[in-house]
């Protein structure tokens, strides 16, 4: 959980009180905070006077929109075609081992959260992940230790 | 005009027409699913697709205008084979166990499976690997993920007619879904529980949620007094259930129903309609003095009427700081069921524990009102069980009650006898109008000036209405009133609703006195009528609900006599310390989801 103070206003001010702002809105505070909890939904239909299930619907429809709880740096795990077939199950095994968590668990110091994507176009570099927003390519679950130990200063 | 052909035959219909309706026409009808006359076209279910000549794929036929020398063919294989795989893939992931389901006969896909998909089925059933949620939560109606085939009625319902948009679409291909905020259960968001969505779902996704066999079980106890009213949009509608056109009054053979099927007394919800008029008229013309004479800032101007049990907890939800501006008026229904409990059941010599009070009611929200917390002035609940229009002729055909025959019977009393004012509750603008026949004569001792009492400016269909009344020849009491033109306005659908209180909100309209009803066209046009419920059949039902006023004796709520009699024995007087305690009540901010 976090607290917006002003955000949600001030975004509103930046993008607009239309129909059309709630995607930058809600981007702007996914890429501040990660992830949108309820009260910030809240916040974004009150100022842009519409419901608050259709926020709900609206981010729920986006992967990237996470209406859970997410920890600081979320990785994503490409389970498409090409990564399947290129590791990415030794990959996971390796992530959930390191974190002692499961794919869609956050770890309890809320630094990570693992989950399963989609593809990420990154099948010539097979297999691939993204932290936050930044693809690492051509893992083995030796080098992925190390990415992730990147993330934990 | 556009002149095109529709399977060989032409026509000509102006531009802008669909292909749907322009077939409608020539009595050529393509079947349909997502599309309902009262909400935006969806074209997402495409179960009306037909063929049109040089077109690369077939077409919606309710979502495509029609253009110059069109050729349409709404029957041809091509056509046919596509509606029966439509018709198919919406079945695999719909739980057909339709001779379980409320909807059993009365449901839109199984009209459809019936007619385009018979024997095997040719797509894989996906109901049984997905996790359906079943929301039980309100106690108005149940909504049943696993019925959904998520052709959004319900969606442009809420979001259209209603302003609310409780419910939305969320996640995306195969975890689409028709979800509230985050998912949770309707009873803990903004949902009025109007029940507008359940009235128009085309599956069994949304219904009321029954009381049937509770009420049932009442009736077969011996050692229980079962009492029921009856609202009154009730008897303009009842008769689409049971085999009659839109609009046909079946007051009397509704009373005789419910006495057939075994009620110890049968009532009218119109007797505390009347009475309603009296203590909100009261209430109004008191708010009105101290107010404007008194200079009283604890009391709110305008008044909204509270009659309507979607309209509060829209209000609760959307405009808190207006709850001042509600009368304090319990609803009809609710008055009555304080009443049952204590002035009736003393006068007929009943423990009121053994006392079961039923209502007939057009309304899904009435079934949350009557479980309202606030709503047990009697010492018991007030209101044990509420049924709508369809679930009463659910009950008259289990009954083998054939109604067509049954003789016109007359309410019992007490608590049964009402006036034409009572009975046009049931339309809006008709609290509006009863309010000013008794509030009229009350402040100059004549009748309102109009013909046949009929007070045409606030009646009809339009969503927003305003009208001014001015007063004059004032008795003694009331001089303040001299010349005063009172502002009233109606709204009706909380779409309209919400255009008044936000106006009102902002400071920018100038009412005395707001009758607002949740649903279209009022009570006549509840989400517990009958299926289907559209313009032209609210128009029918509402002429018949004029009609039943003008053939009553009575046509004004103060000319009732057990109104008149219930005060003197009972009640003592309008707004007094017992009417407040039973009659009146109070509202609840709630959150904005």
């Amino acid at each position: 959980m976090y607290q917006t103070g002003n955000l949600v206003k001030d975004l509103a001010e930046k993008h607009g009180r239309k129909r059309e702002s709630l995607m930058p809105i809600l981007q702007d505070i996914v890429k501040k905070h990660n992830y949108l909890t309820d009260d910030v939904m809240v916040a974004v239909a009150t100022e842009l006077d519409i419901s608050a299930a259709e926020v709900y619907g609206t981010a729920s429809f986006y992967t990237f929109l996470d209406t859970e709880e997410r920890g600081k740096n979320v990785i994503r795990v490409c389970k498409t075609i090409t990564c399947s077939m290129k590791g990415k199950n030794d990959i996971i095994a390796t992530i959930e081992d390191m974190l002692k968590i499961r794919v869609g668990e956050t770890t309890p110091d809320k630094m990570f959260t693992l989950l399963e994507t989609n593809c990420i176009g990154w099948c010539h570099k097979a297999p691939a992940i993204l932290i936050n927003d930044m693809p690492y390519t051509d893992l083995t679950p030796e080098t992925v230790i190390d990415v992730i130990k990147g993330y934990m200063r | 005009m556009v002149t095109l052909k529709i399977n060989e035959h032409e026509v000509k219909v102006a531009e802008g027409t669909t292909i749907l309706s322009a077939a409608k026409t020539l009595g050529i009808n393509i079947p349909t699913l997502c599309n309902h006359p009262d909400l935006c076209v969806a074209g997402n279910c495409r179960v009306c697709v037909v063929e049109q000549k040089g077109a690369r794929t077939l077409v919606a036929s309710c979502a495509t205008p029609v253009s110059e020398g069109m050729e349409i063919q709404t029957n041809s294989l091509k056509v046919r084979n596509a509606r029966k795989h439509i018709v198919e893939l919406l079945l695999s992931e719909h739980r057909a166990d339709c001779t379980k389901c409320y909807k059993n006969q009365n449901c839109e896909l199984q009209t459809l499976a019936n007619e385009y998909s018979f024997g095997e089925h040719i797509f894989l059933d996906l109901v049984e690997d997905h996790n359906y949620v079943i929301d039980r939560s309100s106690p108005a109606f149940i909504k049943d993920d696993s019925k959904c085939i998520r052709c959004q009625r319900c969606v442009r319902t809420c979001a259209q007619l209603q302003h609310v948009s409780a419910i939305a679409v969320s996640h995306k291909g195969s975890e689409m879904k028709i979800s509230s905020f985050h998912d949770r259960p309707m009873s803990h968001v903004v949902c009025t529980n109007c029940g507008q969505c359940v009235n128009r779902c085309p599956t069994g996704a949304l219904t009321e949620k029954t009381y049937i066999d509770q009420v049932w079980d009442a009736i077969y106890d011996n050692d229980k007094h079962v009492v029921v009213q009856t609202a009154p949009a009730v008897r303009v509608a009842l008769g689409e259930d049971l085999g009659y056109d839109p609009g046909e009054r079946v007051t009397g053979k509704l009373v005789t129903a419910l006495r057939q099927l075994g009620f110890d007394s049968v009532l009218d919800t119109d007797f505390t309609a009347d009475l309603t008029i009296i203590e909100e008229g009261t209430e109004l013309l008191t708010r009105l003095k101290k107010v404007l004479v008194e200079g009283d800032k604890t009391l709110a101007l305008p008044m909204f009427t509270s009659c309507s049990p979607g309209w509060i907890k829209f209000i609760e939800h959307k405009y808190p700081h207006m709850l001042p501006n509600l009368s304090t008026c319990k609803s009809p229904q609710q008055m009555f069921g304080a009443l049952a409990k204590t002035f009736y059941a003393k006068k007929r010599n009943l423990d009121p524990a053994n006392v079961v009070s039923v209502s007939i009611m057009p309304c899904t929200a009435k079934k949350y009102e009557a479980d309202r917390p606030e709503m047990r002035s009697s010492g018991y609940k007030d209101i044990d069980y509420v049924l709508t229009t369809r679930e009463l002729a659910v009950m008259i055909k289990q009954a083998g009650i054939d109604f067509r025959t049954l003789e016109e019977g007359h309410y019992d009393s007490v608590m049964g006898v009402s006036t034409g004012a009572g009975v046009i509750f049931g339309a809006t603008g008709g609290v509006m109008e009863a309010a000013l026949r008794t509030a009229y004569e009350i402040v100059t001792g004549r009748p309102v000036p109009f013909k046949n009492l009929n007070i045409m400016p606030v009646r009809g269909m339009e969503g927003v209405r305003e009208a001014t009344i001015k007063i004059e020849g004032t008795m003694e009491e009331w001089r303040f009133l001299e010349g005063v033109e009172l502002k009233v306005a109606i709204a009706h659908g909380l779409v309209n609703a919400n255009k008044i209180a936000k106006a009102v909100s902002q400071g920018k309209a100038q009412y005395h006195f707001i009758e607002i009803m949740a649903c279209p066209g009022g009570c006549l046009g509840g989400g517990g009528q009958p299926i289907p419920t559209n313009a032209d059949i609210r128009q029918k039902r509402m002429e018949a609900i004029y009609a039943e006023d003008m053939h009553m004796d009575l046509r004004k709520s103060h000319d009732n006599p057990e109104v008149t009699a219930i005060y003197q024995e009972f009640l003592e007087k309008p707004n007094g310390h017992k009417a407040h305690e039973l009659l009146h009540t109070h509202y609840t901010e709630r959150e904005s989801y």
